[in-house]
C-alpha cells in the first residue's frame, strides 16, 4: 500500500473507522441518550465531506487501478455524504417518536454510505460489486428496523430476497464481462474492446445482465415490483434515505460502467435503454395515479423519476451529446435528492404511531393550520411534477434537451406527456391541502423543520441559478470520456 | 484401464447417487448429509484434476462450514420432515423439459470435446503445484487487497445487522 492508495481511499477509511468506533461508543451510551450517536455520526460525515472537497480537482488512481478520484467521484461523494446527513436529520426525532431508536441505526447508515462512496470511486467491477453489497446489506437491516411491526419485517425480507436476486444478476454480468474481456478493470475492458480482443456476444450478455441487476437497484420498470412494498413498509426515515441514496448510487455505477466501459455497445444497447426509460416513465406515473397512501405514491413517483434519469443514458453512445446527457443526469440526481428528501421529511412530520397519518386525505386542512408546511409541500410537489419555479423543472429541461439533441424526440415526447400525467397525482396533494377541511396533526421537530425548510429553499433558489450547479456537474463528468 | 479411470468411475457413481439421494430423501437431515457426501466427491474430483487447493477449500468451506450451518438450522427449526407432496402441477413437465435440454447440452459438449481433445490446453504447471497457494496468497494480498478488505467490512456489517435484528430489547414495551 502506498501513500497514493491511502490518500485516495482516505474518506472511506475514515468513515468506516468512525463507524466502527461509534459501534463501540454506542455500548456506553444509555438508552435515553442515543441521539448522541446521531450527532457524532453527522460530525463524522461532515469531516469526511471536508476531506472529499479537499480532494476536488485532483486525479488519483490507487490499488492497481481499482479505485480512482476524479471529478465524477467527488461530485457523487458529496451528494452521498449530504444524503447521509439529511437522512440522519430526518431520522433523529422520528426514531425516538416511534420508539425504535437504537444506536446501530446511525452506524449502519455510515456503513451504507461508505458503500456508496466506494461505488462512486470504483473503477473495477469487483469493487463496484462489493460497494453495492456494502450499500445494500445495511439497508436490508434498516428496512426491517421497526420490527416486530409486520409491515417493516415484510419490507426487510422482501428487499433482502429480491436484492440478493438482483445481486446474482450483477455478479453474473460481471462474470460474463470478465469472460469476454479477461479483466474486471474498466480501463482494461475499454482497452481490450478497442483492441478487438473482446468477445462481443459475451460482452453484450454481460452488459445486459448488469443492466438488469442495477435496474433492480434503481427501481426501473419492469424490475420495480419490490419498490412500493418496501418503501411503504420500511420506517419512513429509511425510505427517504433509500429512495435518494441507493438510487443515486445505482445510477453512479451504471453511468461509470456504461459510459467508460461500454460505449462500443451503444448500437445494441440504445434500443433497450430507450424501452426501459419509456416503460419506467409510463408505468411509474400511471400506477401512481391510483395510490391513496402517500408513501406508496412517492414510491411510484421514485420509479417514474428513475425513468427520467434513465433517459440520460439513451444518447450515451453519441460522443457529441454524451457529455451533456451524463451531466444532466447528475444534475437531475441532485434535484431529485433535494426535492425527494423534502417530501419524505413532510411525510415524517405528519406520520403518527401505528402507521397512521399516511393517507393523502390526512393532509386535508394543512394549508390553513400550518401554512408554512403546506407551502413547502407545495414546492416539493411542483418540483416533482416539473412546474416553475423549481429545480425539478430545470432538471427535466436539461434531460429533455440532451435527449432531443441525441435525436430521440419520441422519448422526449413520452417524457413530457408522462410529466403531464404526473401533475394529476402531485397536484391532488396540493388540492387536498388547501381545498379540503381537516385537522392534520403535525409533529414539529427542529431538525425535521430545518430539513424541510432547507430543501424547500434550495428547490426554489437553485432553480434561479441552475447554471452554476450544471457547470459543476458538467466539470465532474469531463474526465469520464 | 488404469487406476485413475477406475477411481473416476467409482467417484462419479458416488457423486451421482448422492445427488439422487439428496433429491429423493424425504428427511431434510438426510438430504443435507447426502449433499455433504456429494461435496466430498466433487472435492476428490478436484484432486484428480490436480487442484489441491480448490479441493481443500471445497471440503472446509462447503462441506465443513456451510453444510454444518445448514444442519444446525434444519435441526433448530425442527424442519426434519418434509411434507408429503408439495409439487406444483406444472413442475414435473417443466423439470423433464429442462433435464432434456441439459442432457442435449452435455451430450453436445461431450461430442465436441471428443474432436477437440488434441487442442485442449493442459492447465499451467503452476496451478498443479503446492506453489499455487502461495501464488494465490500473493495475488490476493497484493493485487486484490482492496476487495479483500472491503469484504471484511461487509462481513462485519452483516454480523451487526443480524445481531441487531434478532436481539431481544431489554424492557421494550412490545
Amino acid at each position: 500500500m502506498t501513500q497514493t492508495d491511502l490518500l485516495t481511499l482516505l474518506p472511506n477509511i475514515l468513515l468506516v473507522t468512525w463507524a466502527c468506533i461509534l459501534l463501540l461508543v454506542d455500548l456506553f451510551i444509555p438508552q435515553r441518550r442515543k441521539g448522541m450517536i446521531a450527532l457524532l455520526a453527522v460530525f463524522g460525515l461532515a469531516v469526511v465531506m471536508g476531506i472529499v472537497l479537499a480532494q476536488a480537482g485532483r486525479e488519483m488512481t490507487a490499488f492497481n487501478g481499482m479505485i480512482v478520484v476524479d471529478g465524477f467521484s467527488v461530485f457523487l461523494s458529496v451528494l452521498f455524504l449530504a444524503t447521509g446527513i439529511l437522512g440522519i436529520a430526518i431520522a433523529y426525532g422520528y426514531l425516538k417518536r416511534m420508539g425504535i431508536e437504537r444506536g446501530e441505526y446511525y452506524t449502519l447508515m455510515l456503513f451504507s454510505i461508505s458503500g456508496m462512496l466506494l461505488m462512486a470511486q470504483a473503477a473495477d467491477l469487483i469493487v463496484i460489486f462489493l460497494g453495492l453489497e456494502l450499500l445494500s446489506i445495511p439497508l436490508y437491516v434498516l428496512a426491517a428496523w421497526a420490527r416486530p411491526r409486520l409491515e417493516s419485517e415484510e419490507a426487510g425480507l422482501k428487499y433482502f430476497l429480491l436484492g440478493a436476486f438482483a445481486t446474482g444478476f450483477v455478479v453474473y454480468g460481471i462474470a460474463m464481462t470478465f469472460g469476454a474481456t479477461g479483466s474486471t478493470r474498466l480501463s482494461e475492458i475499454v482497452a481490450r474492446v478497442a483492441g478487438g480482443e473482446a468477445v462481443t456476444t459475451l460482452l453484450l450478455i454481460g452488459a445486459a445482465l448488469l443492466l438488469v441487476g442495477f435496474g433492480f437497484k434503481v427501481a426501473a420498470v419492469p424490475f420495480h415490483m419490490w419498490t412500493p412494498d418496501v418503501y411503504q413498509g420500511a420506517p419512513t426515515s429509511v425510505t427517504g434515505f433509500m429512495a435518494v441514496g441507493a438510487k443515486a448510487a445505482g445510477f453512479a455505477a451504471l453511468l461509470r460502467i456504461f459510459v467508460s466501459a461500454f460505449p462500443s455497445l451503444s448500437v445494441d444497447l440504445v434500443p433497450v435503454l430507450w424501452g426501459l426509460a419509456a416503460v419506467t416513465m409510463i408505468g411509474g406515473n400511471l400506477i401512481a395515479i391510483a395510490q391513496t397512501d402517500i408513501k406508496r405514491m412517492l414510491a411510484y413517483s421514485s420509479i417514474a423519476h428513475a425513468g427520467y434519469i434513465l433517459m440520460a443514458f439513451v444518447p450515451y453512445g453519441n460522443p457529441k451529446v454524451a457529455h451533456d446527457s451524463v451531466a444532466s443526469a447528475l444534475f437531475y440526481l441532485v434535484a431529485y435528492a433535494i426535492t425527494s428528501f423534502g417530501a419524505w421529511a413532510m411525510v415524517i412530520a405528519l406520520e403518527k404511531a401505528e402507521g397512521k397519518g399516511l393517507e393523502i386525505n390526512d393532509y386535508a386542512g394543512l394549508g390553513r393550520k400550518h401554512p408554512a408546511m403546506a407551502a413547502a409541500m407545495t414546492v416539493f410537489m411542483l418540483s416533482l411534477t416539473g412546474i416553475p419555479p423549481t429545480l425539478g423543472l430545470i432538471g427535466k429541461l436539461y434531460l429533455f434537451r440532451s435527449v432531443v439533441e441525441g435525436g430521440f424526440i419520441g422519448l422526449a415526447i413520452i417524457g413530457v406527456l408522462t410529466s403531464l400525467i404526473s401533475a394529476y397525482y402531485y397536484l391532488r396533494v396540493v388540492v387536498v391541502m388547501y381545498m379540503r377541511d381537516g385537522d392534520p396533526q403535525v409533529t414539529s421537530e427542529s431538525w425535521l423543520n430545518l430539513t424541510i425548510g432547507a430543501a424547500a429553499l434550495a428547490t426554489v433558489v437553485l432553480s434561479f441559478v441552475p447554471a452554476a450547479l450544471f457547470t459543476l456537474a458538467s466539470d465532474a463528468v469531463l474526465k469520464l470520456f | 484401464m488404469n487406476s485413475m479411470l477406475i477411481l473416476f468411475i467409482i467417484l462419479s457413481l458416488a457423486a451421482v447417487l448422492s445427488a439422487l439421494g439428496l433429491l429423493l430423501s424425504r428427511s431434510a437431515v438426510y438430504a443435507a448429509l447426502f449433499l455433504v457426501l456429494n461435496f466430498a466427491c466433487v472435492a476428490i474430483f478436484y484432486l484428480l484434476l490436480g487442484a489441491p487447493f480448490i479441493a481443500l477449500t471445497q471440503i472446509t468451506v462447503y462441506a465443513g462450514a456451510i453444510m454444518v450451518l445448514f444442519l444446525f438450522v434444519i435441526m433448530l427449526l425442527g424442519a426434519e420432515k418434509l411434507p408429503k407432496s408439495q409439487s406444483l402441477p406444472w413442475q414435473r413437465p417443466l423439470a423433464i423439459g429442462l433435464a432434456v435440454v441439459l442432457l442435449f447440452e452435455a451430450g453436445f459438449l461431450l461430442f465436441q470435446r471428443l474432436h477437440l481433445t488434441a487442442t485442449l490446453a493442459q492447465p499451467e504447471a503452476q496451478i498443479n503445484s503446492v506453489d499455487a497457494i502461495r501464488t494465490l496468497g500473493l495475488t490476493l494480498f497484493n493485487q486484490y487487497l482492496l476487495p479483500f478488505e472491503i469484504t471484511s467490512i461487509l462481513l462485519l456489517v452483516a454480523m451487526v445487522g443480524a445481531i441487531v435484528l434478532t436481539k431481544q430489547e431489554k424492557g421494550a414495551a412490545g
